[in-house]
């Protein structure tokens, strides 16, 4: 039996095709481009554009399960904690002889585990919300990674290990290829599959889904449990590409993945949102970085900017939907 | 209803048996001050310069700015919030006095507490716009303004530390200074604790931030402008943490651009370690005098006892975690004998 709870019965106008959020982020990604080549000479140039794009890469992979808890009206801002944990664990297990590709599987389980004790406990004690759990786990899983290091870094990895980072394929970033195929196949499970219709129900109505037969907390824990395993991804990408790791890396990467994907139009009521949305803002906020990165605009500028973006995007849809009821 | 007045008897019989859990939900405070009592002994035990007088002013002290931002985040939790953004609040508004002070020797220090806990409000109303007005959830909009106030901050002082000869010694004044032989800063946390207990005990707003917390549409129902009440909490919260902020900068003598940051987790667990319920509508004063103290006094006992600071983050993420749950539990527990005595 499988629940109808979503379906796009709406019929196909020229209109509503092209009145879609993802169009907007097209003409934004486009807006910024044009901006980023009137700014600086530089931002036209392959290998420059190439070269930034493997730098924000990294993160990207945490955004496509964030999308999923985002979309189940969840949150999960233990994610950077998860990356620093496990690649810490893998750079300290390779430090103590321990060969690299044992660390790195390890550091991939590592990651499964954080993600699936955070599913756990959401599902176990419900009247805790996400953010509270996910909360004290940010604080728990980065005090371990701490506590395994101190404050030392762990560098000196084999060299076939940098290729995850910087290798190329045929000319085209090993991780940007990495992306894409993580992308299509997140794609594929949110929208082509009975899985990804249960999400989307879920972020709906909890409620109803339980009882039209969703195993709503087993979803909700394989979620959760994704988003630890595409963390320790990210941890694989980013220690290769920094060539050494700290017990403070990837702090503050759960505002950027978060900001993400709510750009990218998953609405944070739940229920609503698409992958392409948020692969098109992990993009353009990258390109909007790199681009004014260019031009000398400081870190702490573009922290300003990164907030309102996630404020305005979150505002949007809000507005526009009192300016409707309104009338 | 039909049946309780039916088997009008039956409660009281089941009165005894069903408090028990009840009992501990009252009982809650005063386990966590038999924890804290244990711990001390413990700690004392293991170094015996932790029970001096000095020591136990250093801890009152250094409780008493956590203890100040945990009344508003205690208000902000009751209407099921959360604020992110304290710590960069904390810092943006505390670089603001510092810098004032820096650029004019002559202000009274308190000018330069009031400007502080002004930044701090205006901080605070932006989220509460954004939260009642707009309809943002508010882990989303503290998250988003976490960054501008902290950006802001960089750019306010130009990425450069105002440090301790900069700053004019009225200003230092401030935390240092004492009334009647107790510091300032225990002295400004008591007057804040005795206006918060009123507020929220004895005045109507007070009452309807609770009722706003445990039910938000009977809250509207019965005639309660749950949005004001919102905005009203964030802008407390926000004046608090701009009030905090001067005075950690005052206490500290140093304002930087990473001022605090993190700090909200501090918060957060005090209020929580307080017995303040997450999905809001309930939480006691005495609760979260009695969790600020509680941190506290971990934070100055590892250390004595020691134990790594490297430890201290996962400690910390530990008590949380035990805290939650055994809230979660304990109501659990409540609610099911609630839910006897009405089958009763």
């Amino acid at each position: 039996m499988e629940p109808r709870v979503l379906h796009n019965d709406k019929p196909f106008t020229l209109k509503g095709f092209f009145l879609q959020w993802e169009w907007l982020l097209v003409l934004l990604f486009l807006a910024v481009i044009v901006l980023n080549v009137n700014l600086s000479d530089y931002f036209w140039d392959y290998d420059n554009l190439r070269d930034a794009t493997m730098g924000f890469l990294d993160k990207a992979f945490i955004v496509l399960p964030m999308a999923l808890i985002i979309i189940m009206a969840d949150i999960d801002i233990s994610v950077g904690s998860i990356v620093a944990l496990s690649s810490v664990i893998m750079a300290d297990l390779y430090k103590h002889g321990v060969p690299m590709w044992l660390a790195m599987i390890i550091c991939l389980l590592v990651g499964t585990a954080c993600g699936a004790i955070n599913g756990l406990l959401i599902v176990k004690f419900k009247e805790l919300s996400a953010v509270i759990v996910t909360l004290s786990t940010m604080i728990i899983y980065r005090g371990i990674a701490y506590i395994l290091l101190e404050d030392q870094s762990v560098g000196k990895f084999p060299a076939w290990f940098k290729y995850l980072g910087w290798g190329y394929v045929g000319g085209i970033p090993f991780i940007l290829i990495a992306f894409i195929v993580c992308a299509l196949l997140f794609g594929v499970l949110l929208h082509k599959t009975k899985f990804g219709r249960r999400v989307y129900a879920i972020g709906n109505n909890p409620t109803s889904s339980r009882y039209s037969g969703v195993r709503v907390d087993l979803i909700k824990v394989i979620v959760f449990t994704l988003a630890g395993f595409m963390a320790a991804v990210t941890a694989l990408f980013l220690t290769s590409r920094m060539g050494s790791t700290r017990p403070n890396i990837a702090s503050g990467y759960e505002l950027d993945v978060i900001a993400m994907a709510v750009l990218g139009g998953i609405s944070t009521a739940g229920g609503k949102g698409r992958m392409l949305g948020a692969v098109l803002a992990v993009f353009l906020i990258g390109y909007l970085r790199y681009g004014l990165g260019l031009v000398n605009v400081s870190a702490q500028s573009l922290l300003i900017i990164i907030g309102l973006l996630l404020i305005v995007a979150v505002m949007v849809p809000k507005l526009k939907l009192k300016l409707k009821l309104k009338r | 209803m039909n049946s309780d007045l039916a088997l009008g008897q039956a409660p009281k019989q089941q009165a005894g048996k069903a408090s028990l859990s009840a009992n501990f939900a009252k009982f809650r405070e005063m386990g966590l001050l038999v924890f804290i009592i244990l711990l001390c002994v413990g700690v004392q035990l293991r170094n015996p310069s932790f029970l001096t007088w000095e020591n136990i002013n250093d801890i009152a002290t250094n409780t008493a700015i956590l203890a100040i931002l945990a009344v508003g985040m205690m208000l902000v939790i009751i209407t099921r919030g959360i604020d992110l953004s304290i710590g960069a609040t904390l810092a943006l508004s505390g670089m603001t006095a510092a810098l004032a002070v820096k650029e004019m020797p002559d202000l009274h220090p308190l000018l330069a507490l009031l400007l502080g806990t002004a930044v701090g409000l205006v901080c605070g109303m932006v989220i509460g716009l954004l939260v009642a007005r707009i309809g943002i959830l508010p882990i989303i909009a503290t998250l988003g303004m976490m960054n501008v106030f902290r950006g802001l901050t960089y750019e306010a002082s130009g990425g450069k530390w105002v440090s301790a000869h900069q700053m004019p010694n009225s200003f230092k004044g401030i935390a240092s200074g004492s009334l009647l032989g107790i510091n300032n800063l225990i002295v400004i946390a008591v007057l804040i604790y005795i206006a918060a207990y009123y507020f929220v005990n004895h005045t109507r707003t007070g009452r309807r931030i609770y009722a706003v917390g445990s039910n938000p549409e009977s809250a509207e129902i019965s005639g309660i402008k749950s949005k004001r009440i919102l905005w009203l909490v964030y802008s407390v919260m926000g004046g608090l943490a701009g009030l905090a902020g001067v005075l950690w900068v005052s206490k500290f003598a140093s304002a930087q651009g990473d001022t605090a940051s993190g700090y909200e987790l501090n918060v957060i667990a005090a209020c929580v370690l307080g017995g303040v319920s997450i999905a809001g509508g309930s939480g006691k004063i005495s609760g979260i005098i009695l969790g600020s103290v509680l941190l506290g006094i971990l934070n100055n006992a590892l250390p004595m006892v020691n134990v790594s600071p490297f430890w201290q983050n996962w400690i910390q993420g530990m008590i949380i975690v035990i805290a939650v749950i055994i809230n979660a539990l304990v109501k659990r527990g409540i609610d099911r004998n609630n839910l006897i005595r009405r089958k009763m």
